[in-house]
């Protein structure tokens, strides 16, 4: 394998993938955005100040646990789990948060906004904005708001507006259209939070190197309790930006396999799944070009999963380019093998992940049939599953 | 010459102002939409503004929000879009343009959409999630087919990058009005008749002023300095007001346009 490109291209192109399909409105906005975002990247006082937070307010480095429950269960491989769930907020969205509300101060912007599926990029938005004193509003479709009314609460205590949207779907994919509806609106005082490694360029670059310190720290970590590179990175994918911070660090080190788990929902030929990267055609969503879910007509379909998190129509697309590149694998997982994941990593090591973590862990067993038992798998815990404990003590 | 720089070589010389007004195609049915159109014509629509329904209309506003969700609850698509338009030139002239989101066009394919279109009549398309940076690819098939491609520019687009946008654009420039999304505002911004005043020094095409125009003294007031004004939100809410009855509904659509028509024709 060949040294991978250096991606996303000035105009924000990983390969045929990315770009920015946002109204004129908008474009003066993003191109201020890229240029800050490039100026804070080689900015010292920027670079100290999210370092800061990340360690004394989120709790950063997170741990490389090796989890010798599952590993004796399996005795197929050595796996590690790093413990994103642990951070501040719960998971994994808090690294991106930080950073971006500190480039919205940087920027003089007062006014942070934000969609969220399962909550935990609203909340990680919320608490940050209480942390640096900003204004922030948070948009969440309404069958969100119900399935995901603990974090709800968490927003409102800490201060956010939850503004519930009640179109399309009403998930995360309206919640997306809605928060971009008030930036065209609010354009000029306005700082647009994106979750994941969606949306135009440059929040596909940005998100992903924010989230990069996952991968950077796994890197580091493994390399002094193993003295070798992990054989498997698994995550799951719903944007994708757990996966992509995991993955991008190794993105050289052709021996690293990296799996990307995405939402099969109550399966993958029942046109009732989150599955972009799979079943998925090439389209533009949200200001980028990626793989969708859409029908013959290219109408964006609703996508299904039993975790809010991955319940979204696309990707990132940097994903696509790995997927285009043969670079990482997507394998899929349904909706009830997620919830046998809860209860594996529950019984087995004492952790309740996420519904969207879980996923991942449930490609385990599927997985290390084809292991040896010297391989090294790093699983990324994206998230802990305090907030999803409604949804599983009534399945 | 293209049907729509000739419709402003005609207003220019009869010195007119421009009404478009625009329609989702399919709401709340094709043949209604049909009658509608033929009724804005007669009304004295100068072009005509279809929008071909997208499940994620991100600059829309909630009324065109709910025109687009009726239209898609038919299922209308791009192919029974271009029939309708082929029907209605049998009876009428007027410029089509079409307005939809990239991923329609992506999906039908770009030369294709650009062949066909062209083929049942219309003439031209705007793309409300596309920027020039990313036109390339559209404005190369249309180009070659004398199909226009027309472009948007905004409050916060900076005047170099304005001169960029109306270059590139054909048939006219669309101004929108304001830092937002569509809908019918009771008011508009109060910079807005200088701003076009100030942008008409940068281009010789046309400029046509959109988003949240709703009564026919705002309409006026805009076409004293704009070329043409274009009304879309306002008209859809005489056809929501009137789902039960279509006669009506046709009936109400054609006497507001024809209010907003005399409106903006009368200005010299």
């Amino acid at each position: 394998m060949r040294k991978m490109r250096k991606v996303p291209n000035k105009k924000g192109y990983f390969g045929e993938f990315g770009g920015r399909f946002v109204p004129e409105t908008l474009m003066p906005a993003v191109q201020e955005l890229t240029a800050a975002y490039e100026k804070a990247s080689k900015s010292s006082s920027f670079k100290k100040e999210v370092k800061y937070y990340l360690k004394e307010y989120a709790g950063r480095p997170t741990l490389l646990y090796f989890a010798r429950g599952l590993t004796n269960k399996f005795r197929k491989a050595k796996i590690y789990l790093k413990r994103e769930d642990l951070l501040h907020t719960g998971a994994h969205k808090i690294n991106n948060t930080i950073a971006q509300a500190s480039l919205a101060r940087m920027m003089g912007k007062k006014r942070l906004i934000a969609e969220t599926g399962a909550g935990q990029h609203g909340v990680a938005t919320a608490t940050v904005a209480a942390l640096f004193g900003l204004k922030s509003e948070v948009y969440m479709g309404t069958e969100d708001v119900e399935r995901q009314s603990l974090n709800v609460a968490r927003m409102k205590l800490l201060g956010t507006k939850v503004i519930p949207v009640a179109s399309g779907s009403c998930t995360l994919k309206d919640a997306m259209n809605e928060a971009i509806r008030d930036w065209v609106t609010n354009v000029r005082d306005t700082f647009y939070v994106i979750g994941s490694v969606c949306g135009p360029h440059p929040y596909p670059m940005m998100v992903r190197d924010f989230q990069t310190v996952i991968g950077c720290e796994v890197k580091r970590e493994l390399l002094k309790k193993e003295g070798k590179l992990p054989d498997y990175l698994v995550a799951c994918v719903g944007g994708g930006s757990n996966s992509m911070g995991l993955f991008y660090p190794f993105r050289n080190d052709k021996k690293v396999s990296f799996i990307g788990v995405e939402a099969a929902g109550f399966g993958m030929n029942t046109g009732r799944h989150a599955a972009a990267l799979m079943k998925g055609r090439v389209g533009v969503l949200h200001g980028t070009k990626s793989y969708v879910l859409e029908d013959e007509a290219g109408q964006i379909k609703l996508a299904h999963s039993i975790s809010a998190g991955l319940d979204y129509p696309g990707v990132g697309p940097e994903h696509a380019y790995y997927k285009e590149t043969g670079r990482a694998r997507y394998v899929s997982v349904t909706d009830s093998e997620a919830l046998q994941g809860v209860k594996l990593l529950s019984e087995t090591e004492g952790i309740i992940p996420a519904l969207e973590t879980a996923h991942a862990v449930a490609y385990l067993p599927k997985l290390l049939k084809n292991t040896k038992k010297t391989d090294i798998v790093v699983v990324s815990l994206s998230g802990r599953g305090d907030k999803d404990m409604g949804i599983i003590s009534s399945m | 010459m293209n049907k729509i720089d000739k419709t402003f070589k005609k207003l220019k010389t009869a010195k007119k102002k421009a009404f478009i007004p625009y329609v989702v195609a399919g709401d709340p049915d094709i043949k209604t939409t049909e009658k509608i159109v033929l009724a804005l014509a007669e009304s004295g629509a100068d072009i005509i503004e279809l929008g071909i329904p997208f499940s994620d209309p991100l600059a829309d506003g909630a009324t065109i929000q709910r025109a687009v969700m009726r239209a898609l609850s038919h299922s209308v698509s791009v192919e029974k879009v271009f029939d309708m338009v082929r029907r209605l030139r049998k009876s009428t002239d007027v410029p089509f343009v079409f307005m939809t989101y990239y991923n329609i066009i992506l999906n039908y394919g770009v030369a294709r959409f650009v062949k066909n279109a062209k083929s049942v009549g219309a003439d031209g398309v705007i793309v409300a999630d596309l920027p020039m940076e990313e036109t390339k690819k559209l404005k190369l098939c249309a180009d070659r087919s004398g199909f226009d491609v027309i472009m948007l520019a905004a409050p916060t687009t900076p005047i170099e990058r304005f001169k960029m946008i109306s270059n590139c654009s054909r048939g006219f420039v669309y101004y929108v009005s304001l830092t937002g999304v569509t809908g019918a505002r009771e008011s508009l911004p109060a910079k807005l008749k200088n701003e076009i005043k100030k942008l008409k020094k940068h281009t010789k095409k046309p400029i046509c002023v959109g988003f949240g125009i709703s009564s026919a003294h705002q309409a006026k007031n805009i076409a004293r300095v704009a070329d043409g004004v274009i009304v879309g939100s306002a008209i859809i809410k005489r056809i929501e007001k009137n789902l039960k009855n279509k006669t009506k509904m046709v009936r109400e659509v054609e006497s507001f346009a024809r209010s907003i028509a005399g409106a903006i024709h009368s200005v010299g």
